[in-house]
C-alpha cells in the first residue's frame, strides 16, 4: 500500500507545484504551494522521516507561507497580466530550458545511477525519528547548528532594519 | 463473504478500520460536545451577568442548540460580488480541518482502544495543525474584500502566530520531564502518585503539580486562549470595533462553520492541556474509566475557558502583541532553562 | 517499500518545475515561490538518499536548509517589500534602474 501512496503524494505533489508556477494569480499559487509542502510532508512520513514532515508543516507551511501570504496581501497584488513578444520568447526559453534540464535527469536515471535495490525498512531508532536526531544533532553537528542560530539572528535583526523605513531628518530632530 | 474474510485477514486493513470507526464515534461525540458547549457558554455568561441564559427552548433551554442549527440552516447564504468565490468557500473548511485532524493523536483513555493513532511525533502533529489554523482566517479575511475583514483577518493570523511561539516553547518542558514526544507517553509519565519532597502528602503524578512545570501551564493556558480567539485576547473578532472581524462577510452555514471551528479548537486545546499537565486520563480506579476522568477534566477546563471570558476585559492589539513578545516568549525561555538546569541536576546528583 | 528511484525522479521532477517558473514567470514573489519549490525537491532529494544509505545525516541536513530558508525567506521579502515601496511595482522585467 506504500508506493501507492507514495504515488499518490508524488501526484500531488507534481500537479500542485506546476499550478504554482502556472497559475496568474500570486495568491493562489501561494495557496498551491502550501498544499505541495504538505503533500512532501506526507511523503516525509512514508519515508520515515517524522521529525522532518511535521517540522516541515510547522515551519514551511505554517510559518514561510504565511509571511509570503502577508507580503503579498500586503502589497494588494492582482492577475499578473502580461503580454508582449518579449514574454512569448522568455516564456518560450524558460519551459525549454526546464524540458532539457528534465531530459538531462531522465538520462541519468536510465543508466541506473541513483538506484540501488530498495532499502529495508531502517529500524525505527531508540526513542524515535526525534530522538535519534537530537542525539546527532547535539552532538556532531553543534557547531552549525549554532551558526545557523546566529544566520536566524542575522537574517531577523536585517529584516526589522529594512522594513523599519528611514525617518527624515526633521522628524528625527524633532 | 469469503472475499470479506480474507481481506479482513490483512493487518493494514484491520488497523484502517478500527481507526475510521474510532474517527466517527470521536466526530459525532464532539459535534454533539461542541453545540451544546455553545448552550453552556450562553447559560454560564448569563448566571455571571446575574440572569438566566436561555430558557424557553425546551426543559432549561436544553433544545437552544437544535434551535440555533435550524435557524442557521434556514437563513440566506450571501457570498460579496467581488470576493475571490474559490477561497471564500474555502476558508471556512479550513477553520475547522486541523481542530478535527488534532483529536485523531489525543489519548483519551488506556491506549491502544482509546486512541485513534499513537504516532510517536502527537505533540509536533499539535503543533503543526495550530500553525495550520492560522490560513482560515488570514484568507477568510482577504478572500471577502472587505476592509474591516482584511484587517481582522491579518490581526488575528499576526496574533496567532506571535502565540504559537510561546506555545510551542511552553511545552518544551513537558518534553524535557517525558522523555517522548508521543502523547501516549507523555500521559504515562503522569501515571501514579508522588510524594511532595520533604513531606508525606501523595499527590498525583500530574505534570501541573511539579514546580518548573506550574508556569509552562499559566503560558499555555494564556496562549491557547490567543490562538482559539476567545477573549481577553479576541480583539479580531470584536464587535464593537472592527464590525465583525473576519467573518464580516460570512453568513448561515458558512459562518456557522466559524463558529464550529472555534469552539472545536477549543476542545482540542483544552484536551491537549490536559494531555500536558492534567493527566490526561489518570484517575482513581481501574483504567477503563479513563475515558470518564479525561472528560470531566476537558469540561472543568472548558469552563476555565468561558468563565475567562466573561471575566475579563479585552487587550488592545499593541498590548495583546506587547504581551506575547515581550512577557510570554521571554517567560517561556528562561522556564526552559529552569526546567532544563533542574532536571539535569536532579538526574545526575 | 519505495525504491530510491523514485524519490529522486519526483525530486528531479519538483526541480526541473521551480527552475521553469523562475526562468517563465516575471512577478518577484512567484520567482521567490519557485525557489522555494527548488530548496524542496533538494530536501526530498536529501532525505531519500540519507534513507538509501541508512544515515541519519540527510534529515539533519533537511533540517539546516528549512532554517536557512526561513532565515532567506524573511530577508527575500523584505527586500521585496522595499523594491514595491521605491518601484511601485513587483515585476522584475521593470526593476531595471540601479538609480535609487
Amino acid at each position: 500500500m506504500v508506493p501507492y501512496l507514495f504515488l499518490g503524494f508524488g501526484g500531488l505533489l507534481v500537479a500542485t507545484a506546476l499550478m504554482v508556477i502556472l497559475h496568474r494569480n500570486p495568491v493562489t499559487s501561494a495557496l498551491f504551494l502550501v498544499l505541495s509542502l504538505c503533500s512532501l510532508a506526507g511523503i516525509y512520513l512514508l519515508l520515515q522521516a517524522e521529525f522532518i514532515g511535521m517540522v516541515q508543516i510547522i515551519v514551511y507551511a505554517g510559518a514561510i507561507m504565511v509571511l509570503f501570504l502577508f507580503v503579498i496581501m500586503y502589497l494588494n497584488l492582482q492577475h499578473d497580466v502580461e503580454h508582449g513578444a518579449h514574454i512569448a520568447w522568455r516564456r518560450g526559453i524558460g519551459w525549454m530550458v526546464g524540458a532539457l534540464l528534465l531530459l538531462f535527469s531522465a538520462l541519468l536515471f536510465g543508466r541506473g545511477w541513483a538506484v540501488g535495490p530498495a532499502a529495508a525498512v531502517p529500524p525505527a531508532a531508540e526513542g524515535g525519528n526525534a530522538a535519534a536526531i537530537g542525539r546527532v544533532l547535539y552532538s556532531r553537528f553543534l557547531f552549525p547548528f549554532e551558526v545557523t542560530s546566529m544566520l536566524l539572528l542575522v537574517a531577523m535583526v536585517g529584516a526589522i532594519v529594512m522594513t523599519r523605513g528611514r525617518r527624515a531628518p526633521e522628524e528625527e530632530r524633532a | 463473504m469469503n472475499g470479506l474474510a480474507s481481506l479482513w485477514a490483512i493487518p493494514a486493513v484491520q488497523v484502517t478500520a478500527w481507526a475510521l470507526l474510532k474517527v466517527v464515534i470521536i466526530l459525532g461525540v464532539m459535534l454533539g460536545v461542541v453545540s451544546y458547549l455553545i448552550y453552556a457558554e450562553r447559560k454560564i455568561c448569563g448566571h455571571i451577568q446575574a440572569r438566566t441564559g436561555p430558557n424557553r427552548v425546551g426543559p432549561l433551554g436544553l433544545l437552544q442548540p437544535i434551535a440555533d442549527v435550524a435557524k442557521l440552516l434556514l437563513k440566506a447564504e450571501f457570498t460579496p460580488a467581488s470576493a475571490n468565490k474559490v477561497i471564500f468557500h474555502i476558508a471556512p473548511i479550513l477553520a475547522v480541518f486541523p481542530a478535527i485532524v488534532t483529536f485523531s493523536v489525543i489519548p483519551m483513555g488506556p491506549p491502544p482502544m482509546f486512541v485513534v493513532t499513537d504516532i510517536s511525533v502527537g505533540l509536533l502533529l499539535f503543533l503543526a495543525m495550530s500553525s495550520l489554523g492560522v490560513y482560515a482566517i488570514t484568507l477568510a479575511g482577504w478572500s471577502s474584500n472587505n476592509k474591516y475583514a482584511l484587517l481582522g483577518g491579518l490581526r488575528s493570523s499576526a496574533q496567532m502566530i506571535s502565540y504559537e511561539l510561546a506555545m510551542g516553547l511552553s511545552t518544551i518542558p513537558v518534553l524535557l520531564r517525558s522523555g517522548t514526544l508521543s502523547l501516549t507517553g507523555i500521559v504515562e509519565s503522569q501515571s501514579g502518585v508522588w510524594l511532595v519532597p520533604g513531606t508525606r502528602i501523595p499527590l498525583p503524578n500530574w505534570g501541573v503539580f511539579h514546580w518548573y512545570l506550574v508556569l509552562p501551564f499559566l503560558i499555555f493556558l494564556v496562549t491557547s486562549f490567543a490562538e482559539t480567539n476567545r477573549a481577553p485576547f479576541d480583539l479580531p473578532e470584536a464587535e464593537g470595533e472592527l464590525v465583525a472581524g473576519f467573518h464580516t462577510e460570512y453568513s448561515s452555514m458558512k459562518w456557522a462553520l466559524f463558529f464550529l471551528g472555534e469552539y472545536m479548537n477549543m476542545i482540542v486545546i483544552c484536551s491537549i492541556t490536559v494531555t500536558l499537565f492534567l493527566g490526561g486520563w489518570h484517575g482513581p480506579g481501574p483504567a477503563m474509566l479513563g475515558i470518564v476522568w479525561y472528560l470531566a477534566k476537558l469540561f472543568a477546563l472548558l469552563f476555565v475557558f468561558i468563565w475567562v471570558r466573561w471575566t475579563f476585559p479585552r487587550l488592545r492589539y499593541d498590548q495583546l502583541m506587547g504581551f506575547g513578545w515581550k512577557v510570554l516568549l521571554p517567560a517561556s525561555v528562561v522556564n526552559v532553562l529552569l526546567a532544563s538546569v533542574w532536571l539535569y541536576w536532579r538526574a545526575n546528583g | 517499500m519505495i525504491p530510491a528511484g523514485w524519490t529522486i525522479a519526483l525530486s528531479a521532477i519538483v526541480f526541473c518545475i521551480g527552475v521553469a517558473g523562475v526562468l517563465v514567470r516575471r512577478n518577484a514573489l512567484v520567482i521567490f515561490m519557485s525557489i522555494e519549490l527548488m530548496l524542496n525537491a533538494a530536501n526530498l532529494a536529501f532525505v531519500g538518499f540519507g534513507r538509501q544509505l541508512g544515515s541519519l545525516d540527510g534529515q539533519i541536513f533537511v533540517f539546516f536548509v528549512m532554517t536557512v530558508a526561513a532565515a532567506e525567506v524573511a530577508v527575500g521579502l523584505a527586500i521585496i517589500v522595499n523594491v514595491f515601496r521605491l518601484r511601485e511595482t513587483v515585476f522584475v522585467d521593470e526593476i531595471n534602474l540601479l538609480k535609487g
